[in-house]
């Protein structure tokens, strides 16, 4: 009972960074049908900056719980600068050519952005646990719960519902949706496709940093860490089904499950038992379990 | 046209004789030893590229190259056997049967699909290896001292230099029967494949089994190249030789190098080679940022690779068969 | 005259929507049958159907006597039947040349022959003479994506015809082309054809072409056939004004203009 709980709180914490990431990687893939590896780099970026913040934000005696205004105020940055330089110089550069080609320019991308993060932050960990310290842990089950992981499973669920109402209840999100439906005809009905796109890749850069920000405190910020979140969260995308929300939320709850479960019970397969799902999926729904619906081409 | 094709044969052959020959009487044994690991890369680039023309691309060749790699350090640990007779065709066999197998699914997808599967399939034998004490873990082991026809030799010098005119020779054949290879009937239902599988169908072809062939192809080739990088470096992990890092740079050097010609893997391999080696005496901290940058530019720039400019320094068309 | 090509009771539905209702079509040697329809009748779901490219719900299709219904379109094409699309569908970056020679090499290949050489000379030869019978040859060298739509869905057709089929359906020949290419376009590919002796069945939405090379006309409406007669009896059935003629104007002023009853009578004259 007490291993459930375990898995269960620990998968859930896994899943809801993985869900934020991930959601970014599907929207962007949905609209632009872009697989933007450089993703990754977004969620380093947006760690490294946030954990350098909350250093500085801890000399300047800010408390811990204070601290915690970096996360934002990195994921923005990261997202709106970053996010949108790339958009502009690069990304906009490829639309409609081929997706693989895509696939990789972005991931020549992703390297280049990796190593850029040496240069400006350097070569050594940055540790700003701060705002962990500020969180209370919580008793659930007789086992101590860490809080600031219990914070993250909220922001996540708020962040999927905030999602979820911009594409269905407002205009913009529905315009967002018939350009995931069918782009030609959406380019016929006069749809500002190129605005759309902008604004969609650096929603989805803030999302990716911002995953990145909110991992910061509870890790030490190392080079090379954005490789395994990107991989992992390919694999909730194509679990899910690539350009779908519930299927990134599916896919990182699976993901995370597997994850927490492997680790904790099986540690042999905790390596692959992600892709094996992943192909496993792949092989018996070849369009993920969640794929949007496109339009018919006869 | 069998006049250009005996052309571009002959235009191999010299190539590679006279990189033999340069290298047993004039080029240092460090570059040798440069040729020998990127020889042994670029006969995987060579299966690589056939996908790519396929209008494929898949993200997890590593798989072959490790189980190449492994299948001729298992034979020499487990079994003694070092004979290169054995150890590399056992090697491209094991490949080749994985990839015969894993061809019935792989051939449903396209794109990024058939990409990321690859790549699913490839870090599960990844994540195997790590876990499995057996086989080594994530330290790996070494490989048995290989011998032809039962000879085999220590002095290091000598070693290096057999290995490197065997690579030259494999080399050689590899390029001259894929190129051969790509100016059949078969060959030509690469691009035909990749442009309009439709109309591929309704010639009366199977585009699922054209493809499927050129996998086997392909992971066959890239076993035999990891089967040689194991021999070459003497030594197996899974980390240089199963990981998608490994995948990765398979699919750097085959953009690289450039589709137009089963020379350019050769050529794209070497200068990658190189390139490390320089850049990590130079910019030890920038690595990542060189193969990036060199990737971005050749997709916004040069799209034909490396080989496109050889072609048009040399003032002639790039082999398009 | 023996039926070449023969469907018993084919159906087809997607979900809700009935493309074919019981298509009982025999088609005789050597006949040319116009296929008409307007939008979404299911004129492309017959062909796809004939093809290989969907199965029928229920019914069977029969060529030269055996049954292919629900063959892969390779093996179907392999028998002697092939087609043309609405869509051209040839190699886009191929040049016209290469994609004739990749079309006689696939035609050529059986078993292990797939590993011969594509480019022999007598290949080549045959790939020059399909570039005059079609009128290619000042477009040889030039890749198929850089063609005029009118030569593209020229070549489709040539590459349809590589296989030396018995039976070949076009799927809309000359949509897409304009008015004034269309009869320029359609001259060389039916000459082409009766060279060759091959049952020819076209969908056609143009009532003048329709009328000036068919010896018979189906006219589809909703799925199901509802009327297969001789062109001017077709054209004087009430059903097909209604169904389908009625929709087009271009047909409709030609109705009025008697063009085509005078092309449907010269048709049948020259028949005898
Ligand atoms: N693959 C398919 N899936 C679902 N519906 C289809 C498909 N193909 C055709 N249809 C439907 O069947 C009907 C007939 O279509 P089609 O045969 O293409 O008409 P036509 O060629 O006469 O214009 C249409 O309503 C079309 O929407
Ligand atoms: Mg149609």
């Amino acid at each position: 009972m007490n291993l459930l709980l375990t898995i269960l709180v620990e998968g859930l914490g896994y899943a809801s960074y993985l869900f934020i990431v991930s959601l970014g990687l599907t929207v962007i893939f949905g609209v632009l049908k872009i697989l933007n590896v450089a993703h990754g780099a977004f969620y380093a970026w947006g760690a490294y900056l946030c954990a350098f913040l909350i250093g500085e934000f801890s000399t300047m005696g800010v408390s811990d719980l204070g601290t915690m205004v970096a996360i934002p105020i990195a994921a923005l940055i990261v997202g709106l600068i970053l996010g949108s330089a790339i958009e502009r110089t690069i990304i906009k550069n490829l639309y409609g050519r081929d997706e693989v080609l895509i696939v990789l320019a972005t991931f020549g991308l992703f390297l280049v952005l990796e190593d850029v993060i040496l240069l400006v932050f350097g070569v050594d960990p940055y540790f700003a646990y701060q705002p962990t310290y500020a969180m209370p842990g919580v008793q659930i089950g007789g086992i101590h719960q860490d809080g600031y992981k219990l914070s993250m499973i909220v922001v996540s669920l708020v962040i999927g519902l905030i999602s979820w109402a911009v594409l269905n209840r407002t205009h913009w999100g529905k315009l967002v949706t018939a350009i995931i439906y069918d782009s030609e005809l959406a380019v016929a009905m006069g749809i500002n496709v190129p605005r759309v796109f902008y604004t969609v890749f650096v929603a989805g850069a803030v999302l990716g940093a911002l995953g990145g920000a909110y991992i910061a405190p509870t890790i030490s910020v190392a080079p090379g860490f954005g490789v395994e979140v990107i991989v992992l969260s390919f694999a909730v995308v194509v679990i899910g089904g690539l350009g779908s929300i519930p299927g990134a939320a599916i896919g990182a709850l699976l993901v995370g499950m597997l994850r927490a479960y492997a680790v904790l019970q099986w540690p042999e397969i905790e390596l692959f038992v992600v892709y094996a799902v992943m192909a496993a999926v792949l092989i018996f729904r070849p369009e993920g379990l969640f794929a949007p619906a496109k339009a018919r081409k006869i | 046209m069998a006049l250009t094709s005996d052309r571009t044969t002959l235009g191999l052959t010299v190539g590679f004789v006279a990189v033999a020959l340069l290298g047993v009487f004039v080029l240092p044994d460090w570059l040798l030893n440069q040729i020998l690991v990127a020889f042994s890369r670029a006969l995987a680039v060579v299966g690589l590229l056939v996908l790519w023309r396929t209008g494929l691309v898949s993200f997890g060749h590593a798989l072959y190259f490790g189980l190449g790699a492994y299948t001729v350090a298992l034979l020499g640990r487990n079994y003694g056997i070092g004979e290169v007779l054995v150890t590399l065709p056992a090697a491209t066999l094991a490949s080749a049967l994985v990839g015969f197998l894993l061809g019935f699914i792989v051939r449903r997808y396209r794109e990024i699909f058939f990409a990321m599967l690859n790549l699913a399939f490839s870090m599960v034998l990844f994540g195997i290896l790590v876990k499995t004490e057996a086989l080594g873990s994530t330290d790996g082991f070494n490989v048995e001292q290989p011998t032809l026809l039962g000879i085999g030799t220590d002095d290091a010098a000598v070693k290096l230099t057999a290995l490197f005119l065997g690579v030259c020779a494999i080399g050689w054949l590899t390029a001259v029967l894929v190129h051969r290879y790509l100016g059949s009937i078969l060959g030509s239902l690469t691009t035909a494949v990749r442009d309009n599988e439709i109309r591929v169908e309704y010639l009366g072809y199977s585009a699922a089994e054209a493809i499927h062939g050129k996998y086997v192809m392909s992971a066959a080739l890239t076993g035999l190249g990891g089967g040689f990088m194991a021999i070459s470096l003497g030594q197996v992990d899974p980390e240089s030789m199963v990981n998608w890092t490994v995948s990765g740079e398979l699919v750097f050097v085959t953009i690289l190098s450039g589709p137009g010609s089963v020379a350019a893997p050769f050529i794209g391999s070497l200068i990658f080679e190189l390139l490390r080696t320089y850049a990590f005496e130079l910019v030890p901290y920038a690595w990542q940022l060189i193969v990036g940058g060199t990737l971005l530019l050749i997709i916004f720039f040069l799209p034909g690779g490396v080989w496109s400019v050889l072609s048009r320094l040399a003032g002639r068309r790039g082999v398009e068969p | 005259m023996s039926a070449i090509l023969e469907t018993v009771g084919v159906n087809k539905t997607f979900g809700a929507v009935t493309a074919a209702r019981d298509i009982n079509v025999s088609v005789a040697k050597h006949e040319i049958v116009g296929i008409i329809g307007a939008n979404g009748a299911g004129k492309t779901t017959f062909v796809n159907m004939v093809t290989g490219w969907l199965p029928p719900s229920t019914g069977r299709i029969r060529f030269d006597g055996r049954d292919i219904t629900g063959l892969a379109p390779r093996k179907i094409t392999r028998l002697g039947i092939c087609r043309s699309f609405q869509v051209a569908q040839v190699f886009m970056t191929a040049t016209v040349f290469d994609n004739l020679m990749i079309a006689l090499g696939i035609a050529d290949a059986h078993g292990l022959g797939v590993l011969l050489p594509l480019r022999v000379r007598a290949r080549e030869e045959r790939a020059d003479a399909i570039l005059r019978r079609y009128q290619m040859q000042d477009y040889r060298d030039q890749p198929a994506s850089t063609l005029p739509q009118g030569i593209r869905k020229l070549l489709d057709i040539a590459m349809a015809m590589v296989a030396q089929p018995k039976v070949l359906l076009l799927d809309e020949p000359t949509s897409g082309i304009s008015v004034e290419e269309k009869f320029p376009l359609m001259d060389i590919v039916m000459g082409a054809l009766k060279e060759e002796g091959v049952t020819v069945l076209f969908v056609e939405h143009d009532m003048e072409i329709v009328s000036r090379y068919v010896s018979r006309v189906l006219a589809f409406y909703q799925g199901e056939i509802i009327c297969d007669a001789p062109p001017a009896e077709a054209l004087a059935d009430p059903k097909v004004k209604e169904f389908v003629i009625g929709d087009d104007l271009h047909n409709q002023t030609l109705l009025q203009a008697g063009a085509l009853q005078d092309g449907a009578q010269e048709v049948s004259d020259a028949r005898g």
